[in-house]
């Protein structure tokens, strides 16, 4: 199952869980989680920007999504107190976060400088 | 090129947008793609007519926005970056850019909101989305059994402390007034909720911590140098607006905070600009406002579309100012 998950290249953003998260920031090279929740407005306005960003990056940034509601470990682990919040992971280390919604130009800005 | 063109996505806006629809005027609004109106984070809205169980804001949204496309409404998510005077036929009308696509109308309406204002403190940025929040709804999950701050006396940081009990131990509300200014009914439930504590009199100098919030540095305002510590996880701050209402420098009248000066019929100082909502000087900044606003203001542009036309009908112009 978890095999058919982990595409190579996918152009949306994967489903990430508790479970899982460490086989996907293993996998991808650049890898940026969007943690979010349903009662989040602002984490809802970012999930359009993150989808595109996932299609027209395909192959060059890998995006997951994960629900903090039902992922308690992962957001406890990586000290989030805040959403939205994406998680920027190079080869298998954590290097960033980015808090707060924002425009898409200035989201991949904000991506790249954690190159 | 449209009739109208509204600039805000909250109730204010959607609600021009509903009567500018129906009213068969060619209207585009613009929302922002990552700014969600404030109401959007608020938990519950107890005192808008017509919903004894209380609503989110963010359904509400929902449904206005449903309701505006309903008839018709073209809603497009868009970052407003200038806006430009141009001539079209003679007329005047306006140019407004947004990520780098331009559109074109007759007449502006303003719906862009406020947003809450910053403290201004040392800590406050550099530990935001790190304990310092600004959206309780988004976060106050965060806090189960920890102890936070909010800062503020006003309905928000009132209903917002209530919320964020249902998660922390415990909820201290800081205050640089004696009382609190939130509405009785909320006050009330405030005092009688075991889990709020009131540090009143005072003033958040500064927000403790190295990568994570540890705590505030509290000035007691009628004691100089009274400076105490308070522990604390996070801190929630609801202490004041700033209206967004940057585009519009220049252009139109505003008050010295920011606030967007209309008449009763939302008609700004220049022809053709319409303000409605939170971005406007007024007395009280409420759902209820901002909707009754947005009809006016809706209204008010039809008729200075059909005067601009040459279609008014009779009887129903525009008192001149």
């Amino acid at each position: 199952m978890t095999e058919e998950k982990f595409v190579d290249n996918p152009d949306h953003p994967l489903e990430i869980t508790d479970s899982d998260i460490d086989q996907a920031i293993t996998k991808y090279p650049f890898f940026v989680v969007d943690c979010w929740a349903q009662w989040c407005g602002p984490c809802r306005m970012l999930t359009p920007v993150v989808d595109s960003l996932a299609k027209k990056h395909q192959g060059n940034i890998t995006f997951g999504k994960l629900d903090v509601d039902n992922n308690p470990a992962t957001a406890s682990k990586y000290g989030i107190r805040s959403i939205p919040n994406l998680i920027v992971f190079k080869d298998g280390q954590k290097v960033g976060d980015i808090i707060g919604a924002m425009p898409e130009d200035r989201l991949l800005d904000e991506i790249n400088s954690y190159r | 090129m449209y009739d109208v063109i509204i600039i805000g996505a909250g109730p204010a806006g959607l609600t021009a947008g509903i009567y500018a629809s129906r009213a068969n005027l060619k209207t585009l609004l613009l929302g922002s793609s990552f700014n969600p109106s404030l109401i959007t984070t608020t938990d519950i809205i107890e005192n808008y007519p017509g919903f004894p169980d209380g609503i989110s804001g963010f359904e509400l949204v929902d449904k206005l926005t449903e309701q505006a496309q309903h008839f018709g409404l073209e809603i497009i998510s868009h970052d407003v970056s200038s806006i430009e005077k141009i001539s079209a036929e003679g007329s005047d009308a306006w140019e407004i850019w947004a990520d780098q696509k331009n559109f074109q109308a007759y007449s502006l309406i303003f719906s862009t909101g406020a947003e809450y204002a910053k403290l201004d403190v040392p800590g406050e940025q550099a530990l935001t989305g790190k304990g310092v929040s600004y959206c309780a709804t988004c976060d106050g999950p965060f806090y189960r059994e920890k102890d936070v701050v909010v800062v503020g006396g006003g309905d928000t940081a009132v209903q917002e402390a209530l919320f964020l009990t249902k998660f922390a131990r415990k909820v201290t509300l800081v205050h640089r007034r004696d009382r609190l200014r939130a509405t009785g009914v909320l006050r009330e439930r405030a005092e009688k909720n075991e889990k709020i504590a009131f540090v009143l009199n005072s003033e958040v100098e500064e927000i403790l911590g190295d990568t994570v919030v540890s705590g505030v540095r509290l000035k007691d305002v009628n004691t100089p140098n009274s400076a105490k510590q308070l522990r604390a996880d996070g801190v929630f701050i609801f202490a004041g607006y700033v209206p967004n209402t940057s585009l519009l420098t220049d252009i139109v009248e505003m008050d010295d905070k920011g606030y967007i000066i209309t008449d009763d019929q939302m008609r700004t100082s220049v022809a053709g600009i319409f303000a409605c909502g939170d971005c406007r000087q007024k007395l009280l900044r409420q759902v209820v406002t901002a909707c009754g606003d947005g009809a006016t203001a809706a209204f008010a542009a039809e008729l200075y579309i059909d005067e601009l036309k040459g279609t008014s009908y009779e009887g129903r112009t525009i008192d001149t100012k």
